[in-house]
């Protein structure tokens, strides 16, 4: 395996005396689709800003291709990187081919692939028109276009998929899916991490500029081991009973006919088991995994039951 | 260099699509072809070829005009492209800053060369075409439109200072207000207010000093007493006493306030953090 195409050294970032970065540690794999994933305002931005040589970290060192982004062949090193920023503009009075043009030739590459890319984001019935007329999803699809230009090998996503309708959002993650075939690191940022379960290999979670823990969406999960809940609902009268009889489980609610408690991942089959020989009384059992929001809310919190 | 050119170039495209370039050439020829109807009136007939007179009333038009012009292209430059977003993606090309803003400014004062030329251009033609053209009245004319675009940069760079230091558009808008009020208005009143003060004793090397500091003090010498035809008719060369300073000096401190300016904000840029 190649160095890493994107490292962070133990990075901090200060504005001022607001730490927004504190002792970031990772890297991704070349080849890789990693997800950082906090709140507003947890320093995903600022990552990919100093990625980009906008910012320069207070302490440690940050490398894009084995080189320093500010340093000199950080411009080398942008050629082969493709930015979409969290909220994309462009010139207003231009068309959309003609923005399109004006990023190619900045970043030299040729014009002619330029009205393929368009139809590849579906854009080509637009292409003639001013980016006025768009609508906040084109200017989104428009966006990724000039990041895609000269096929760059590492892509930043910056809230790619903000305010996109739920069609949209799949034919983006297709792109993303394409890209991670063809070899291609993507490192893109997100507030959710429900749409991000089968579309990226890691995820790492922010939280107030510190790396609160990376791993892959199944990893996470088991280390978290959130506990599962179940849920009874028994005959008219009988919740107390069945409450009784199911000794030495950990209760949330008993009343009328619901019984509720959670157990750890682990030990769900043994009384999904136990639950199953209290017979008719039982009338029905749902049993509820913990959810994406719960599992980024443990991490967030640095691993606490919430 | 085709980085710069290709920022430039949009520039001009921005400014050709948003109609600011069709606009400033009509306010441009509009003026300076009333004033020349209008102001050759009161003269009746002169001796003086109508050029020359154009070129008096057109460098005092330009003295508030092309400042104000400037400074309107360019206190948006990077502010404008910072809250708008466009900055942050911008940057994010294989692209330096100085080219960035290198090419902004190529850009601009090719909007600013372009209306001016075609503006003050058409008032000449008239002036032309309504009496004798000899070589002397067209270089000044010449001349005149070149400083004027020289005035244009030099603000179009103090607005590039302003754009790269505030934090608001608004903020940015404002100062760039205060700039033109003060360089081209407030200097000359306190100017004279210090001569008055000082009774007429104020040392005639430090007044000419505060005179030649300014941009559009520079611009008015240069055009109204930098030529013997042009002095005779503006009545400035009372104002300058005896000293008559080299045309050659005056073109320095035009450029001066171009090039230093521009190079203050190319060093402001280039450790902004965006």
């Amino acid at each position: 395996m190649n160095a890493p195409a994107i490292q962070y050294a133990d990075v901090s970032k200060d504005y001022g005396k607001l730490r927004v970065l504190d002792g970031v540690n990772l890297s991704v794999e070349s080849g890789e689709v990693l997800a950082l994933v906090g709140h507003n305002g947890a320093g995903k931005t600022t990552l990919m800003k100093l990625l980009l040589g906008l910012i320069r970290p207070t302490d440690g060192s940050v490398r894009i291709l084995g080189a320093d982004p500010v340093g000199h062949d950080g411009a080398e090193a942008k050629r082969a990187l493709g930015f979409l920023p969290e909220t994309v503009a462009f010139q207003q009075a231009m068309t959309g081919l003609e923005v399109l043009n004006f990023y190619a030739r900045l970043k030299r590459t040729d014009l002619n692939d330029n009205p393929a890319l368009l139809e590849k984001v579906g854009l080509a019935d637009a292409a003639k028109r001013r980016v006025k007329t768009y609508s906040k999803g084109m200017r989104q699809r428009l966006g990724l276009a000039q990041a895609l230009l000269g096929d760059p090998r590492v892509m930043l996503l910056d809230e790619p998929t903000t305010g996109l309708d739920p069609a949209l959002r799949r034919r983006f993650y297709q792109i993303v899916s394409d890209l991670k075939s063809a070899g291609v690191t993507v490192l893109l940022s997100s507030h959710a991490l429900s749409e991000l379960e089968s579309r990226v290999d890691r995820i790492a979670i922010l939280n107030q500029g510190k790396l609160m823990v990376t791993g892959s969406l199944d990893d996470l999960r088991t280390r978290a081991s959130l506990p599962v809940r179940l849920r009874l609902k028994t005959r008219e009268g009988q919740a107390g009973d069945i409450a009784a009889r199911l000794d030495g489980v950990d209760m949330t609610q008993v009343n009328g006919q619901t019984v509720e408690f959670a157990c750890m991942p682990q030990d769900k089959m043994i009384l999904v088991r136990r639950v199953s020989e209290l017979g008719v009384d039982v009338e029905d059992m749902e049993i509820e995994l913990p959810t994406l929001d719960q599992l980024y809310g443990y991490y967030r919190d640095g691993g606490a039951p919430s | 260099m085709n980085t710069v050119f290709t920022i430039a170039g949009q520039e001009i495209r921005d400014g050709l699509r948003n109609r600011w370039i069709l606009a400033l050439t009509l306010v441009l020829a509009g003026f300076a072809l009333s004033l020349t109807f209008v102001g050759s009136a009161p003269t009746g007939q002169v001796a003086a070829s109508p050029l020359l007179i154009t070129i008096v009333s057109l460098s005092s038009l330009t003295i508030f005009l092309l400042p104000l012009i400037g400074l309107m292209l360019s206190f948006d430059t990077v502010v404008g492209e910072s809250e708008r977003g466009t900055l942050l993606l911008l940057l994010a090309y294989p692209v330096s800053r100085w080219q960035v803003m290198t090419g902004k400014f190529l850009g601009h004062v090719g909007i600013l060369a372009f209306a001016t030329v075609v503006g003050y251009g058409a008032a000449g033609a008239v002036a032309a075409y309504r009496g004798e053209v000899d070589a002397a009245a067209l270089q000044a004319f010449a001349a005149m439109v070149g400083s004027s675009v020289a005035l244009g940069a030099a603000f179009l760079a103090l607005g590039y200072i302003v754009s790269t230091t505030v934090r608001e558009r608004a903020t940015a808008a404002g100062i760039a207000i205060g700039i033109w009020l003060l360089f081209v208005l407030v200097y000359d009143m306190g100017l004279l207010g210090i001569l008055v003060a000082s009774g007429g004793e104020i040392s005639q090397t430090a007044f000419h000093a505060l005179l030649l500091a300014n941009p559009a003090d520079a611009y008015r010498l240069f055009n109204l007493a930098g030529f013997d035809n042009v002095a005779l008719l503006s009545g400035t060369i009372g104002m300058m006493g005896e000293a008559k300073f080299p045309p050659s000096l005056l073109i320095a401190i035009q450029l001066g306030w171009v090039v230093v300016p521009l190079g203050i904000a190319l060093a402001l840029f280039q450790r902004k953090e965006v």
